[in-house]
Order: C-alpha cells, then structure tokens, then sequence
C-alpha cells in the first residue's frame, strides 16, 4: 500500500504504466494467440489416463455375439416404421418385453416457438419407449443408460437393433450391479429432453409429457449410440454438450481404451489419431482437432443426446458408427463388443465419475489439455482490457498525479473534475442494453406480425427481424449523441469513461464466459479485444469502424462456421455460407427455448450491448 | 525339542499304575500347572484337563492334591493339540475305564474343572533352554490375525490375498476359534461377482479360497483401526463374543497378516482412516506387557510394507514386508472373466509356498524370505528379524502358520505320591528334597531388556544436593569477600 500512497512513487508508476502501455498489450495479445496455438503441442499436452480405480482397466471378456440377432431387429424395425409411418411403440414394446425387460413408454409434445425449418417442424408429438434391465442382486438405486435417439430423417435402425441384441445379452448376465435402461426416443433431442426431465421430474423448457411410470435409481452414466449402417468403419466420438458443458474425462478414456482393445478405428471431430504425434504434422493435426472442438464447444450446443444429460450431472457421450470407404469394415458384433466393455466397466463405478477432468480440450482422442494449462491463452487476452482500462483511468485522474504541474483547462472546472462523471453514460449504457433486450424478445414476439406484413414465413421472419435490430444498433450513436448533455469536464472525458466502462464490463463478461466455456470465451476475446482496445473517436475512423464490425458477435459467429468447414475440408461458398449462417441463427434461437442454450441469450444480453457500447465511443460527438 | 517327554499318558496321578482312556468326543485342555524356577533351571509341571462337562468326583482330601495345583485359579487353560490327543487315544484308550482318583479343583472359572489325568513334562527344567522364561519353540498354542482393510469391488485381490492366507493357516491346523479374520468387504456378495459365493485367487478359477467354512468375525464396517487395536491389545467391550476376541497368552505364537492399500507409515481403513506404523508398533509393545503374546510374525502386503515394521520394538517380533519403502505392491493374476485382478503378487508366491507346506514340514522362515524374490514379485520383499530371538533358519514355518507342537512320548512312569507334610513333595525328577523346602518363585517371563538387547537406562547423574547449597555459599562469600557488605544492594 506504501507505494501506492507515495504520491511520488504514484505518478513514476503511472507514468511507466501509459508509456509502457501500448507494448505490454501488443505482447500480451501475442502471448495468448502464441500459447492457444502451442497447446496442441508436445509440452502442454498429456497423455490421457483412466483415473477411475473402480473402472481401472479393460479387463474384460467380452463374450457379446449377437452382431447378426442386431441386423435382423433392425430389419424387423425397418419394416415396422414403414408400416406404421412413425416409431413402432408397440413392436418396440413388445420386444423388449420378450427380451425380458420391464418395459414403459412416454408420450410428449412440444410445440417450437416457431417453426424449424433444418427439421421441418413445428408442432412436434412422440413417444419415447424405454426398457429397465433390473440387476438381479443389486437395490436399484443407480442405473446406466444406452439411448438410441430415432427420427424421421435418421432412423438409427441398426442402433436400435443393436441395442435390443444388448439388451438380450445383458439380461442373460448376472453381474449387473446397476440397473440398465434402454432408451429409443423419437424425435432426437426432444425425446430425449423429454425423458430427462420426466425422469428427474422437473420441467425447465415447457415440455408437455406424461410421468414416467418406472425408474431406476439415479443415473451414473450415459452412451448415445447412432448407427445408421450394417458395418461401419469407424465410431466417432462427441463429447460436447450444452452450453459447453463436457463428460468427466474418465468416460471417453473409457472409450478409447476400448476403442484400442477391440481394435476399432475411433475418430474426434472425425479426425483419425495421427500416427507420429511428436513430429510437427502430428502436432498441426492436433491443432486442426483442437480447433474444431473449440468451435463445436463454443457454439453451445448439444452435439448429439448426450448433451443434454451432462446438465443432469450425468457423465454422457455419443457414438456415432462411421460408414466411410475405407477397405475394411466392422460389423455389429464388433460394436456390440466395445459397448458391453463400457457398460461392463461403467457398472463396477462405485460414485459417479469424479476423478478425472470435466474442463479440458482434445487435441487427439489420447492426448488432452487440461485447464490448468489452456487457461492462462484467456488470461494473456484479459489482460490488454484491464491495462487500457488502467491507462483510461490514470488519463482521466491526471490532475490527482501531476498536483504541482500544469494544470491546464481541467483544473478552472474545480474539484469535480476528478474522477469519472457517470451521468453522461447513462444515456448510451441503457439504450444499449434495451437494444440487447430488443434483440433478445422482438424476433420471437413478433414473427406473426412480421409474417403477416411481409411476404416471408415465420421461420424467416425470426432472422430477418433478429438481422434488422442487430443492424439497426448500428445507427444507435447517431441518436444517444443527441440525448447526451454536452459535457463541461474537456472534450475526451466522454469517450473515455464510456470505454473503460466498456473494458471492464467486456472484461468482465469474457472472464465469466470462459469459466464455464473456455471456447466462447476464448473465440470471443481473441476478436473483440483487439478491436475494442483500439477504438477511439479520433484517428482513422473508418478502419476502426470496419475493424469494429468485423469482430461483433454476429461477424465472429459466420466466421466461425467458414472457419468450421474450412477445419473440416469442406470449404464454404459465400452464398453456401450465408444459408448456413441464417440456419445458425434460427438454430440457435430454437436452442435456447428448447433446450435452454444459454449462447443466444448471451451474446443478444450480454455482449452485444457491450459491443455497442464500443461502437457508441467510435462515434462519440 | 527332544528334551521334551510325556512321562506316563493316561497315568493316574496318585495311584500310579492305573490308566485310563481319554473319553472321545471330550475336548482336552493343557493346564500349566506351574512354572518353578529352581536353581538357575525351569521346571514346567503340566497337567491335561477334561473339560467341563464332565462328572465332578467326590471331594478329594487335601493330601492327595498335588503341591504344585495350589493357586491353580490363576493359570489358564490351552487347547491341547492334536497330535497329544491322537496319542493319548490311541495308546490308552483299550485300557481300563475306571477312574477312582479325581479331583477337583475350587475356583477354577468357570465351573470345576476335574483333573483326570497328570501329563508330567519333564525334561523342561534341562540347563540346555538357555535363558530363564525361554523355551526353545517355547508355544503352546497359535493365533491369527488376518486383517483385509480395503473396501470395493475393485480390491477383490485384498480379500483374496487374506482369505488365502486364511486358507493356509486352516489347513495347517489353526481352528476357527483362533483366528481373529477382518474383511472389510464382502466379495462372494457382491453383486459384480460374476460368479457368486466364492473368491478366486488363481486364474481360471483354479482354487476358491472362499471355501464351505470360511468364519469371518469382522465385516465390512467392523473393519476399523479402533477395532482391529482392540482385537490386538484385548481391550474389546465385555460383550464382545468369543470368537472376536485374541484370547492369547504368553505362550501364544500369533501370525498377524494385513494388506490393503499403504503409503509411507500408514495403511489406509476402509477409504477413511488410517493406521500408522507407530501406533502398530505400540500396539504390539502393549501386547508384548499384557503378555498377549510368545512370539509372532507380521506380514504386510501393501505398497511401502517396510514401512509398516520399521518402528517395532517389542521383543520377539518377525516382520516381513512386500515391497521397501518407495515402492509398489503389484497385482497379479488379471481374469477376464471376473474383471478384477485376483490376486498380489507377494501373496500370491506366498500362498503357493504354503500349499506346498504341511503340518510336519521342515522349512523355515528362510524359505519364507526367498518366497518371492524381485524378479517375480518387481517390488522388493523385506524382512526384519533383529527383534526376533531364534535364527530364522530354527523357526519352522508352521511355528506360525500351523498349530503344531512336538511331543514325544515316553514309557516311564512317574511316582506321584501325595505328601501332605511336606512342600518339597514333587513329580519332577530334577527337584531335590532340600532344595524344595526354598520358597518357590515364578520365574520373570517377559525379560524385557535382556530380550531386546537393550542397555538399561543410565541413571543420570547429578551432584548432591548439599554440593550445591555449598558452592552457593562459597559464592557468595567471595563476593562479600571482594565487595564487601556494603554492595549488598546491589545484589538484591
């Protein structure tokens, strides 16, 4: 404290600060790219591990053989959706029933706050069939689930096949010591959202569904399962949920592992492992696998069924059966195999699955960042707002630093000058946030009466109307000017606390972001931070202004996706890219009031106000 | 041990000629009737009892009971083991039934005891047993305390490593009654068991160590440091039954074996507490006062096992240890079926070394140390023996391990003509009438300091206090002397 109250100690330290100010930044931002980039490298990444003692390793004989039982189901599944036009419930039930599990049903219907036009729905109704394979010498307190999710557009028919042969194998077995549920829902996240909160009975997102009549304890651990074909050459493996969230790392350990065991190949971000991971192509792969889990975990969305069990603190993934033409192909058995591993496995837990990590990033199925290592790329990057937000408030405080100097101008205003005047930002800080609000409540409140006046559906209308206030926000300075009083404290004061008002509360939101979802914070940060520690009303305006645009929320989320496919080796056209973005946007929207994704409300309460606010000090009159 | 001999199985102790047979189906006890020290030798005077249960006979007048039966209500009683009772049996028990002596003995717990039978030892009060209170394979009875400390399914290989051990110790002649076995989970139950009601410590399912009568006295949360204390030092609650308590005496030889998962200087209970070597070693320093124990042998299965033994120092103490400190315990024996590891590595060897033993085995502990030598165990066993008295290469395995004791069998007979006049009356050949008319005193059991070697503790030494009182005094006298009275002041 000493040196901060010796006044002259003070003003050589603020003095360092704004001379040193520009490079430290320059450095920092530096810093932070450079580590992002090198954590796919070799020192910053390790060598996945199975934590879990109670899972400890893979020993076990796999003794499933009913690989070709799971064709004929699905065949048998096939021919009874074609006859009844949507999931057989009766069939199902009745097999399941023969194979000796207890079986329920649930019904549920869900109407979207406007129609989808990805899925071609709007007023959704189904049924979710689910099996318990009670243990025979175990209370039933804790349980795992298979869920097979099944669409009209994806059938999953083999996945459902297999997972009535399982279920028959299982049954046979006297080694449960958790209950087993079988879960084929309908309409694939719906189904699945409705079971969920049926089971743990609450209601979150407005689902209409009946009660779930049989349970079976609380629910350890989860594998979504999507097959699609006979044989598949390869499972891919998502692990990214809701909002981010992701499983303990122990469950896709659990998977390689097996993955390794059965000899399967296994794919993440439907990357294969590259083989010489030390060399510099192996390291640039990972980069590539890291990158687009980064973007995968910052869209928030649930990447397959398993993501919304993850809010349950159920530790959740999803396999999905690869059908590529590559020469040699597995067949059901094969999978069947590495599944009974897992379940076999998952069943000896004693707790849930605790021990390893719940926040890393994967640059390869067998390598892992954890976020001791990852977190301090966000740290670098946070820090450039709060040392320009430093520099603004020793700029703005000048007379407390310089007593015996000049004053200049300030000083005849008398003591009010220091500090920062906070009224004159009321003005621009309110309009922003209710533009943020605007943007949050009018596309869904008002898609009837856009449809009605303008010749586009509701679906479009949602986007169209989001895209209209988002760049209507734009023209906001030209007006917040005019309800600013003129200022007497100097012509830079405004702009000044208006931008380390702005630095601390972007600060602040990205630090808060990328606590919980690195990714966002992380993608966000690395765009709007440059752009924002730069802007001021004065010099090249027009850069600032284009430099502006380019990072805002909306411009980061269609680079990103360009970015996505660029990752994936399916580059985008514009105009492709465009009808891609306009998808997201209305998927994203869908999100938050299906399944409670918190990224539209984010960016349209949070950070899009905070953006404006950047926007208002480039303008500033 | 040759020295010792029966005189006379079956021999009625007053009228000498008269045998009689062993009842079977009776259980037969060792009373040690006395222990006398007389000139620099040990005389041991023992007796074998019937239990009760037994007819009491009529009162016998004073006369006819023997000297050394006197303060019979503090001794205790032994199991007898089985080779006596086979030999008993076999050799009298044609002979004629009558019994017209018998005696009984008041205030013997906890009903009268009748003496049908007076097995005299002789031979023990030989010159040739060394230090006085030590008999050369000087136990009568053994003990065990077999200890699992780990809970879940995934330490099946604990329960197993104890459950063979168990196995071994039964086989070789330890009855249930005197083994004290802690398992802290139930595997045979547990419902991930693939194969219910047993536990396997061979692949393949070659040897189910969890039998038809497998005894466990603590289970699952019984199995806690305060208990497995207890059991050891023998403070338990009065309600506490038989068979979970150690009822061992200073003639005891006890095994006690524990795995689980260590560290440094603890082993680890149940995932919530631990116990470290230090309170093991006082433990054992308790039961070495309380006389619980003759000698006993420790073995430890767990990661850093050295560690565990390094802080004994009661007398008579053997301990091994599956791995140094720095060093992990490994598994073995990975089945597929069952999904677990079956089995440690170090119990494992040591499992297969017992089976080979049995009852009238001739290895010793040096067969013991060798059992598992780095290159199969990858950890390195470790033994510590410094406490112990015996060279190990003496000490058969079945000292420990079995329930056996050698006895030879002679055909002289003794006279045991009651006397009532005179003290000095005595079965024992060595005793001479002079001699017995001395009082007779108990010979010091437990030497400690002589056993472990350790020096008596030296008396510091501190001047007298009238020493000091005079250098004071010669102090201050000089000081007056040199400064005279007048700077009295600036003393006080």
């Amino acid at each position: 404290m000493g040196l901060l109250l010796d006044s002259h100690r003070r003003r050589a330290l603020a003095r360092l600060l704004l001379r040193l100010n520009t490079p430290l930044c320059v450095v920092s931002y530096v810093a932070g790219v450079v580590w992002f980039l090198a954590l796919a490298f070799s020192p910053l990444t390790q060598n996945t591990y199975i934590s879990e003692n109670a899972m400890g390793s893979t020993m076990v004989e796999e003794q499933f053989e009913g690989g070709e039982h799971a064709l004929s189901y699905a065949r048998d599944f096939i021919a009874q959706r074609r006859k009844t036009g949507n999931l057989p419930v009766a069939w199902l039930e009745r097999t399941m029933r023969s194979v000796g599990l207890e079986v329920y049903s649930q019904s549920f219907s869900r109407t979207l706050p406007f129609p989808d036009e990805t899925h071609e729905r709007y007023m959704v109704s189904g049924t979710n069939v689910y099996g318990i394979l009670r243990a025979p010498r175990a209370a039933s307190t804790e349980s795992l689930v298979l869920i097979v999710p099944s669409s009209p557009g994806t059938l999953n028919a083999q996945a459902v096949g297999l997972l009535l042969s399982l279920a028959a194998y299982f049954r046979s077995q006297i080694y449960w010591a958790k209950d087993i549920i079988f879960l084929v829902t309908e309409h694939d996240l719906l189904g699945t959202e409705a079971w969920l909160e049926a089971y743990h009975d609450v209601n979150i997102t407005g689902m209409q569904s009946s009660a779930l009549r049989g349970r079976a304890g609380a629910i350890q651990a989860a594998v979504a399962l999507e097959l699609n074909s006979d044989v598949v050459t390869s499972l891919d493996v998502a692990v990214e949920g809701l909002n981010g969230q992701l499983p303990n790392l122990d469950l896709l350990n659990l998977f390689h592992a097996f993955c390794q065991k059965e000899a399967l190949l296994c794919t993440l971000q439907g990357k294969l492992q590259h083989s010489d991971w030390a060399s510099l192509g192996g390291s640039l792969h990972g980069l590539q696998t890291l990158m687009l889990m980064v973007l995968r975990q910052a869209s928030g969305r649930p990447h397959g069924p398993h993501g919304l069990f993850l809010r349950y603190h159920v530790e959740a993934i999803t396999l999905r059966g690869i059908n590529s033409f590559r020469q040699y192909k597995y067949d059901m058995t094969a999978v069947g195999k590495t599944l009974e591993g897992m379940f076999r496995k998952l069943n000896n837990l004693l707790e849930r699955l605790h021990q390893s990590y719940f926040f890393y990033l994967l640059p390869s199925l067998s390598r892992f960042v954890s976020i001791g290592l990852y977190m301090p790329a966000i740290g670098f990057l946070l820090f450039i707002p709060g040392l320009k937000a430093l520099e603004l408030w020793v700029k703005l405080n000048k007379v407390d630093f310089s007593p015996e100097e000049q004053l200049g101008p300030l000083q005849l205003v008398g003591q009010d000058v220091r500090g920062v005047a906070l009224t004159p930002l009321v003005a621009p800080v309110l309009i922003s946030q209710a533009t943020g609000l605007a943007l949050y409540l009018l596309p869904v409140m008002g898609q009837h009466v856009a449809a009605q006046h303008f010749p586009v559906a509701e679906a479009e209308a949602v986007v169209l109307t989001l895209l209209a206030i988002y760049v209507a926000g734009l023209a906001l300075p030209h007006s917040t000017h005019r309800v600013v009083s003129s200022t007497p404290r100097g012509p830079d004061s405004g702009w000044m606390a208006l931008k380390l008002l702005a630095l601390l509360y972007l600060a602040l939101q990205l630090g808060c972001i990328s606590l919980f979802n690195f990714s966002l914070g992380f993608l966000l940060a690395v765009t709007m931070v440059p752009a924002a520690a730069l802007t001021q009303p004065s010099g090249p305006r027009l850069l600032y202004a284009v430099l502006l645009v380019l990072v805002s929320p909306g411009a980061t989320l269609l680079g990103s996706l360009f970015l996505w496919r660029e990752l994936q080796e399916a580059p985008l056209t514009l105009a492709e890219g465009w009808q891609l973005f306009l998808g997201a946007l209305a998927q994203g929207v869908l999100d938050h009031h299906l399944y409670g994704a918190l990224l539209f409300p984010l960016l349209s309460l949070g950070l899009y106000p905070c953006w404006l606010l950047f926007w208002n000090v480039l303008f500033w009159k | 041990m040759e020295q010792v001999q029966f005189l006379g199985p079956g021999m009625d102790p007053v009228s000498e000629n008269r045998p009689h047979p062993v009842p079977s189906g009776e259980s037969l006890h060792w009373l040690t009737l006395g222990e006398v020290s007389h000139g620099g030798q040990q005389c041991f005077l023992v007796s074998a009892l019937w239990a009760p249960g037994m007819k009491a006979g009529p009162p016998q007048p004073a006369g006819s009971l023997p000297l050394a039966l006197a303060p019979l209500s503090t001794f205790s009683k032994r199991p007898l083991s089985t080779a006596v009772l086979e030999a008993l049996s076999a050799e009298e028990s044609s002979k004629a039934r009558n019994l017209e002596n018998r005696l009984e003995i008041d205030g013997f717990p906890p009903s009268p005891l009748v003496v049908k039978d007076f097995i005299v030892l002789r031979g023990l009060c030989s010159p040739a047993l060394g230090r006085p209170g030590q008999l050369l394979n000087g136990h009568t009875n053994n003990w065990a305390v077999l200890v699992c400390t780990s809970r879940f399914w995934f330490n099946y290989r604990h329960v197993a490593n104890t459950l063979s051990v168990y196995r071994s110790v039964k086989r070789l002649g330890i009855p249930d009654s005197h083994i004290v076995l802690m398992l802290a989970d139930d595997m045979a139950c547990n419902p991930r068991n693939p194969k219910p009601a047993t536990v396997f410590s061979h692949k393949n399912m070659e040897l189910n160590v969890y039998g038809d009568d497998v005894e466990v006295d603590y289970r699952s949360y019984e199995v806690t440091v305060e208990n497995f204390l207890r059991v050891l030092t023998g403070r338990v609650p009065p309600s506490t039954p038989r068979s979970k308590r150690l009822l061992s005496d200073d003639r005891s030889n006890i095994l006690i074996y524990m795995t689980g998962h260590g560290g440094n200087g603890f082993l680890k209970f149940q995932d919530s507490e631990e116990i470290t070597n230090v309170e093991l070693a006082d433990a054992f320093e308790q039961m070495w006062q309380k006389r619980r124990y003759h000698e006993m042998l420790f073995i430890i299965d767990t990661c850093q096992g050295a560690s565990m033994y390094e802080r004994f120092y009661s007398p008579n103490v053997m301990a091994l240890a599956s791995s140094q400190v720095g060093e992990d315990s490994l598994s073995h024996q990975p089945d597929l079926a069952i999904g677990v590891h079956l089995m440690d590595r170090y119990t494992f060897y040591v499992l297969e070394f017992l089976e080979e033993i049995h009852p009238a085995s001739q290895a010793n502990m040096n067969d013991l140390f060798q059992v598992c030598p780095k290159s199969l165990c990858v950890s390195t066993p470790g033994h510590r023996t410094d406490l112990f008295q015996r060279n190990p290469q003496n000490v058969l395995i079945t000292d420990f391990f079995g329930s056996v004791r050698k006895v030879e069998i002679t055909t002289e007979r003794v006279a045991l003509k009651p006397d009532p006049s005179s003290l000095g009356y005595s079965h024992l050949k060595c005793q001479k009438d002079e001699e017995l008319t001395e009082p007779l005193n108990y010979a010091e059991q437990l030497p400690v300091a002589q056993i472990i070697h350790q020096k008596p503790k030296q008396k510091e030494w501190h001047p007298p206090g009238g020493f000091i009182l005079g250098l004071w005094a010669l102090i201050l006298m000089v000081f007056f002397k040199t400064y005279g009275i007048k700077h009295m002041k600036y003393v006080f």
